[in-house]
């Protein structure tokens, strides 16, 4: 039994984007340590986007590889969450250059690394074996990732006047784009239905605690949670995706199968 | 890091053990704010290519070390002791290597 191609592009293109954001740290982080911790974070992400990749190119045949579906698709053919795609600052246009905000990584790696410690321990019982297999192996990796984005979420939150603002924006800007893990989209329903994909809703509470624990534990408040529902994983996303594929992308059209 | 920071975190020693029933090795020094921050940023940057089953850090203020001047009475009358080296006896070949 195989999940659905695009339920595998959509934890894919998850995984490739915050991967790609992550790795924007790299040669760049607060400290050499966090600047490693950071790299070896989206490293992993991006192993586990190719291993994804890999399967679903298996089943769709037609020439497509890893690569193909990572760099010669386009905005409204990734199915990421909205938050994976944006910039580690403010918002603000996405043509607009500013500095690099650390609170807004570590509240967007927190947010997305105790949903993905759910689903990867959920999918761990897929009734596809090969994504059951990546998910056994993603879940240690997201495990650190928790430990390491909720650590520092916590010295922040309950730093500095100056660190707690800037968790407490970060999470203002940020939370509300955690609606989109509970809404259904139609390769959600399609996985859940064939045994391999798993039910978000269901893990909604266990979420909501490990947010809450953390959030106090960083004496943050929870904003509240309304508005604006994203839909990227049903390909409707913010302006700046286009920015992160267009760097990401550009060296592999430029140069199409080149290797080294 | 702002040189202000490096002087507020306190500098640790890390000691990472290769594998089991191997001792912890000395491999590096960080600044870090506290204990668990000096593990999780040793497990960063000193054990990404599996060089590590275990780390210790230990606050450097914590270490007592002799000094290079102590060189002369520490160290060097041991240089004239060859008999302190266990080469004169004759090992049996079925020790192996030792």
């Amino acid at each position: 039994m195989n999940a659905p191609v695009d339920y595998l592009l959509h934890l894919a293109d998850n995984a490739l984007i915050l991967g790609q954001r992550n790795a924007e740290w790299c040669g760049h982080g607060p400290i050499l340590e966090e600047d490693i911790a950071l790299s070896n974070n989206s490293l992993d992400l991006i192993g586990q986007a190719r291993l994804l990749y890999q399967h679903a190119a298996e089943q769709m045949g037609k020439g497509a590889t890893e690569d193909t579906l990572a760099y010669f698709r386009d905005v409204p053919d990734f199915r990421n969450y909205t938050l994976c795609e944006l910039p580690h600052m403010p918002l603000m246009a996405a043509t607009s250059a500013g500095d690099r905000d650390f609170a807004t990584t570590i509240v967007r790696n927190f947010l997305y690394s105790s949903l993905m410690v759910l689903v990867w321990d959920q999918l761990q019982n897929s009734k596809d074996a090969q994504l059951a297999a990546i998910a056994a192996k993603s879940l240690k990796e997201v495990r650190y990732h928790l430990r390491h984005s909720r650590d520092w979420l916590v010295r922040l939150g309950d730093g500095s006047e100056v660190s707690h603002a800037k968790a407490q924006a970060a999470l203002d800007q940020l939370l509300p784009y955690t609606q989109e893990f509970w809404t259904t989209s139609p390769q959600e329903s399609a996985a859940l239905a064939n045994g391999t994909g798993i039910d978000m809703a269901a893990l909604q509470n266990d979420w909501n605690q490990i947010v809450s624990e953390a959030l106090q534990e960083a004496t943050l408040q929870r904003p509240a949670a309304g508005g604006f529902v994203p839909t990227g994983k049903q390909g409707i996303h913010s302006e700046h995706l286009g920015f992160v594929l267009a760097e990401m992308q550009s060296l592999a059209r430029q140069h199409p199968g080149a290797i080294w | 890091m702002s040189t202000a920071a490096l002087k507020e975190w306190p500098l640790w020693e890390v000691f990472v053990r290769s594998k089991q029933g191997l001792e912890h090795k000395h491999c590096g020094s960080l600044h870090a704010s506290d204990a668990q921050h000096a593990l999780q940023m040793a497990r960063d940057v000193y054990t990404r290519r599996q060089e590590g089953v275990s780390i210790w850090v230990v606050p450097s203020n914590t270490i007592s070390a002799s000094e290079p001047n102590d060189k002369g009475e520490f160290f060097e009358p041991a240089s004239d002791k060859v008999y302190r080296h266990p080469t004169f006896y004759e090992i049996p070949e079925e020790v192996g290597h030792m």
